[in-house]
C-alpha cells in the first residue's frame, strides 16, 4: 500500500520506552480518527513488548519495553499500519447521559450564562442540544475531554482554578466540554452533573465510554437525578447506549 | 499470616508496586516507585519479584514493628539513617525484624526515597490490577492514602528472613546524582538551538517543592520558539515540560497521563531514580544521549537485577571504647594519616577477635 509522505505521521521519541505517533497538532475529528484507527490496528496486530497505548487528540503514545521490542522495528510497524485508510475495528458508540443542570448541580451555570449573554435555561438547552465526541481521557481518572461544543459556549477557562468540582461534573472551558468523574480543583465551569460514573473501579466494566464514542446529554430534574444516582450507586449503569446513532 | 505494623509514618510514605498498567488511556496514573531501580533492588534482596508491593519511605520517615512474628526485611536507601532497636543499619541491608523490636528510618543528608521490602507478599487488594498508591486520585495502597501510625499490613506467603543483619552490596546504586541523561523530545522543535544548548548546559537546582508528581527545577528560564501551549498529548515518566515561565518540570511517577506543555526532553528510564533522589537545593545537569545508549543503560540495569543481590555480614561498629582499648588498636586509630587503610586492618582484627 502506498502512502502520501505528507500524510505519514511523525514518529517522536518520548524517552527510550515510549514513542509518540503524531498525526497533527490540532483538535480535529479527522486527526482523531487516524489516531484511534492506529490504536485499533495495534490492538489487533500487537508486537510483543508493547505495554500500553494512549490515544490523545492528535497522537498515539505507545509505551514499550525496548529490551523486547526494537525502536526502529516498532516505528516501521507503526508506519505500515498508519499507511492505510483510517478504519475503526468497531463502530463508535453513542451514549445518552442524564444531566441535571438545576441547583445544586449546575454550580457555574449562571456564571457561564452571564458570560455568553443568555439565560441559564437557554444555556443549559444549548449544551444539551449538541452531540459531543470523546477525544481522550487525561488529567484525572475518568476525565473525558470532549469536542463538539457549540461555538456560543466556547468560553475561555477561568483565570484561576475554582475549588474541586462535584463528582461526575459536566463542564465547559477553553472551547471544549468535559465529563469529570473525580472531584479536582479545575479551571473549567460546572454546568451540571450526571449520575453516570464514567470511571467506577469496582464495577466490572470500570470504563464504558471509549475515546471516539459520542455523548449526548438528556436534561433531568433534581428529583430524577437523585433517583438515578441511587441506582448508579447500587451498581447499575444508568447511561443508555443509543443504537445506530452514528 | 503475619503483620507489618506501622508505628509512625511521615507524610508521603506509601505502598507501591511496579505501577498500574493499561489504564493510562482512561486517565489513570501509573504511580509506582519514584526510584524504580532501588525499589527493584529491595524486592530482589528478599527474593520477591521486582515489581512486588513494598513500602516507599519518604523523608518523613517511618517506624515499623512485627508484632505477630518475625519478618524478613530489606531496606534500601541512599543516605537515610536506619536503626533496628538501638543498632545502626547500613543504607542497604537485609535483616529479620523480631517481635518487640522496632525499625526506624529517618531522612539523612542525602537521598529522598527509600524502600522497605518484605520476604513475603504484602496482602492488600489491588485496584485496577495494582496496589500502587496514587493519593491524588485516592487509588491503591490502603484506601488510596499514605501509610499512618496504626496501619497493619498483612503479610502472606512468608519466607524465612536473614537472621542477623547483612549489608547488601548493590554497586549499581552508586549513581552520580548530578548527571542526568536525557533524550531530546518529543517537542524539542518548540525550542531554538540556543535554548536546547542552554537547557543542556544548566546547571539546574532541584526545588524543594517537588513531590511524587513532579520535580521542579530552578535556573535561567528557557524561552519557547512557538509558544508554550500545545494540544495535549501523552506524558511519559521523566518527560521534561517547559511551561510559560520557562522553568522545566520533570514529570515523575504520579504525573497525569496527558499534558499540554511542550516537552523539551525526557529523562532516560535508568536515570529516573537518581533524579528522584536529589534533595531540594541539589544541583543537576543534563546530558544528551541516543536511544541506543539509553537502551544499553537499561540493559545493564536489567542484568544487575537478574541474580541475587550480593551481601556480606554486618560488622559491629559501635564497640565501647574499653573493648577497643583492650584490642590495643586505639593508637592506630588516633595516628591519622592513612586512616582508611588502618580502618580496614582494625575491622579485620575486630572480626577476628569477635570470632575467637
Amino acid at each position: 500500500m502506498t502512502r502520501a509522505p505528507s500524510n505519514a505521521p511523525r514518529i517522536l521519541d518520548a524517552g527510550e520506552a515510549a514513542l509518540v505517533v503524531e498525526f497533527g497538532t490540532a483538535v480535529d475529528p479527522a486527526i482523531s480518527d487516524r489516531v484511534l484507527a492506529l490504536d485499533d490496528a495495534l490492538t489487533a496486530d500487537r508486537p510483543d513488548g508493547i505495554a500500553e497505548t494512549v490515544p490523545t487528540y492528535r497522537s498515539l503514545m505507545i509505551h514499550y519495553d525496548p529490551l523486547v521490542l526494537d525502536r526502529d522495528a516498532l516505528a516501521g510497524h507503526v508506519l505500515a499500519l498508519a499507511g492505510g485508510a483510517p478504519a475503526r475495528a468497531t463502530a463508535p458508540a453513542c451514549w445518552l447521559l442524564p444531566c441535571c443542570y438545576e441547583a445544586p448541580h449546575g454550580e457555574d451555570l449562571a456564571a457561564v450564562a452571564a458570560l455568553i449573554g443568555q439565560s441559564p435555561e437557554r444555556t443549559a438547552a444549548i449544551h444539551a442540544g449538541a452531540t459531543y465526541r470523546v477525544y481522550m481521557y487525561g488529567f484525572a481518572p475518568g476525565f473525558a475531554y470532549c469536542g463538539g461544543l457549540p461555538e456560543i459556549l466556547a468560553v475561555p477557562r477561568r483565570p484561576s482554578p475554582r475549588p474541586p468540582h462535584p463528582t461526575n461534573a459536566v463542564m465547559v472551558g477553553g472551547g471544549l466540554a468535559a465529563v469529570a468523574t473525580v472531584p479536582m480543583p479545575t479551571g473549567w465551569y460546572v454546568l451540571g452533573a450526571t449520575p453516570c460514573r464514567l470511571y467506577a473501579p469496582e464495577r466490572k466494566d470500570s470504563f464504558f465510554v471509549r475515546p471516539g464514542d459520542a455523548i449526548r446529554f438528556e436534561a433531568v430534574d433534581a428529583a430524577t437525578f437523585a433517583g438515578l444516582a441511587e441506582r448508579e450507586a447500587a451498581g447499575e449503569r444508568v447511561a443508555r447506549r443509543q443504537e445506530g446513532a452514528r | 499470616m503475619s503483620v507489618l505494623a506501622i508505628e509512625a509514618a511521615g507524610p508521603g510514605v506509601t505502598l507501591q508496586d511496579g505501577g498500574r498498567r493499561g489504564y493510562l488511556r482512561f486517565g489513570i496514573t501509573a504511580a509506582g516507585p519514584m526510584d524504580p531501580l532501588m525499589f527493584a533492588t529491595a524486592n530482589r534482596a528478599v527474593g520477591n519479584p521486582v515489581g512486588a508491593t513494598a513500602v516507599e519511605v519518604s523523608t518523613g520517615g517511618l517506624t515499623v514493628s512485627a508484632p505477630e512474628g518475625p519478618l524478613g526485611l530489606a531496606l534500601v536507601s541512599a543516605g537515610f539513617r536506619a536503626t533496628l532497636g538501638d543498632e545502626a543499619l547500613p543504607t542497604a541491608c537485609a535483616f529479620t525484624l523480631e517481635p518487640g523490636r522496632t525499625l526506624t528510618v529517618r531522612a539523612g543528608s542525602s537521598g529522598a526515597w527509600g524502600y522497605l521490602a518484605v520476604a513475603g507478599r504484602i496482602a492488600v487488594a489491588p485496584v485496577l490490577g495494582s496496589t500502587a498508591t496514587h493519593t491524588r486520585s485516592a487509588l491503591g495502597g490502603l484506601g488510596g492514602r499514605g501509610l499512618k501510625a496504626g496501619d497493619r499490613l498483612p503479610v502472606a506467603d512468608l519466607r524465612q528472613g536473614e537472621g542477623a543483619a547483612q549489608r547488601l552490596l548493590a554497586p549499581w546504586l552508586d549513581r552520580d546524582p548530578t548527571r542526568i541523561r536525557v533524550l531530546l523530545g518529543p517537542q524539542d522543535d518548540y525550542f531554538a538551538p540556543d535554548q536546547i544548548a542552554a537547557f543542556l548546559a544548566g546547571p539546574w537546582t532541584v526545588s524543594p517543592r517537588g513531590d511524587r508528581m513532579a520535580c521542579f527545577l530552578d535556573g535561567t528560564p528557557l524561552s519557547h520558539r512557538k509558544g508554550h501551549d500545545i494540544v495535549s498529548d501523552g506524558v511519559a515518566m521523566g518527560a521534561i515540560q517547559v511551561p510559560g515561565n520557562g522553568l522545566p518540570i520533570v514529570l515523575m511517577a504520579d504525573r497525569q497521563s496527558t499534558g499540554g506543555y511542550p516537552k523539551i526532553a525526557t529523562v532516560i528510564g535508568p536515570d529516573l531514580g537518581r533524579l528522584a533522589q536529589v534533595q531540594g537545593g541539589g544541583r543537576i545537569a543534563f546530558s544528551k544521549v541516543s536511544v541506543a545508549e539509553a537502551v544499553a543503560a537499561r540493559r545493564a540495569e536489567a542484568e544487575a537485577l537478574r541474580g541475587e543481590v550480593p551481601r556480606e555480614p554486618l560488622l559491629r561498629t559501635d564497640f565501647p571504647a574499653e573493648f577497643l582499648l583492650g584490642l590495643n588498636l586505639v593508637g592506630g586509630v588516633t595516628d591519622g594519616g592513612d586512616a582508611p587503610h588502618r580502618h580496614g586492618e582494625r575491622s579485620e582484627a575486630i572480626q577476628g577477635a569477635a570470632a575467637s
